[in-house]
């Protein structure tokens, strides 16, 4: 399954972003001796689902959500967890350059051989997509001989390059979704339900991981 | 957060009245929603750390409820307010939940800047 990596960088704006589409992935990795870091670029401040009675406020949400995030970090055995503090929603309002630096720090630092992030223009969200774009800038930069592989999330892009079975890691999956507990509560308690009664495409979603192996220009 | 007491938030709305302090005013339909409606309009708008002093303010209606602050050189208002809270920052928040529960619009005072 997995390759041995010498580091794998996972970058995405949101706690959560990493539960259904890869947190699979990164358990297998950390299981096969492979370092992972996760950066995660804001505290999802304007999550919406906050139950009735509430359970937080904008200002208390970002407290709750990191809290979260730090539970999801320990399920999948990730030790590396880096918060970069900007705010839900602002990204693509960034100064230009921006996020494209802090790409390039991360890379320079701890010199990964594969990148997990989402995919330009087809990950719905404006904060996936230019987390996404900044992530190619930096890359792109790179020669190609030291580049690392990017292994890109699609949400609107069919017939993956790659598809991850982590169905050995289904309980490090299954615990960093339940901990996102303010954004998936309910919902996810219902769909782990119909995942353990075996509902195919349930299973088939969740215990298979999809990634696009992103070409760069100067790519063969 | 607990469902809006109409007394009591308006005496935390004068409370903050004549006096310099900060809003947080947003609306959301959240980013996903043309992904899963392409029929649906998304429309949002979010200022955080406005700095005010108005002169007067009034909660109206019966549930969800509509806020107005009059300021000496314009206004702020929201509508679809649902729930209520003062902070242990003592900050007055006020949030409007929709049929699904998620929040729909925000609007904060404080006399102390909220964090970026």
């Amino acid at each position: 399954m997995v390759k041995k990596e010498r580091h794998v960088l996972v970058i995405f704006p949101h706690p959560d972003d990493e539960a259904f589409g890869v947190s699979g992935t990164i358990s297998a990795h950390i299981a096969s001796g492979t370092p992972v870091t996760y950066a995660c670029l804001t505290l999802g401040e304007m999550g919406r689902n906050v139950g009735n009675p509430p359970i937080a406020t904008r200002e208390s949400l970002p407290d709750v959500r990191k809290k979260e995030l730090e539970e999801a970090a320990d399920a999948m055995g990730l030790t590396d967890l880096r918060m970069m503090g900007y705010r839900d929603k602002t990204l693509e309002f960034l100064a230009p350059g921006v996020l494209k630096s802090m790409v390039e720090e991360l890379v320079a630092e701890l010199n990964p051989t594969l990148v997990i992030s989402f995919y330009p223009e087809h990950s719905v969200h404006p904060d996936h997509n230019a987390t996404a774009e900044a992530v190619v800038e930096a890359l792109a930069d790179m020669p190609k001989e030291t580049r690392p592989t990017f292994y890109a999330v699609a949400i609107t892009l069919d017939n993956p390059d790659v598809v991850y079975s982590v169905k050995d890691y289904m309980r490090e999956k299954l615990l960093a979704l339940r901990a996102h507990h303010s954004q998936f509560g309910a919902t996810f308690a219902e769909r782990e339900k119909h995942y353990r009664g075996g509902d195919p495409e349930i299973v088939e979603r969740l215990e298979n991981e999809r990634f696009f192996n992103y070409k760069f220009a100067d790519d063969a | 957060m607990e469902p809006i007491a109409v007394t009591r938030v308006q005496t935390l709305i004068d409370s903050f009245a004549r006096k310099d302090v900060y809003l947080h005013l947003e609306t959301t339909n959240g980013a996903y929603a043309s992904h899963f409606d392409q029929s649906f309009f998304s429309a949002g708008a979010y200022i955080r750390n406005a700095h005010i002093n108005y002169k007067h303010g009034k909660i109206i209606g019966d549930g969800p409820y509509r806020v107005g602050l009059e300021l000496n050189i314009g206004w702020v208002y929201g509508e679809g307010l649902t729930h209520f809270e003062l902070n242990e920052d003592g900050q007055l928040i006020l949030a409007g939940l929709n049929h699904e529960d998620k929040i729909a619009v925000t609007l904060e005072i404080s006399e102390q800047p909220f964090r970026k």
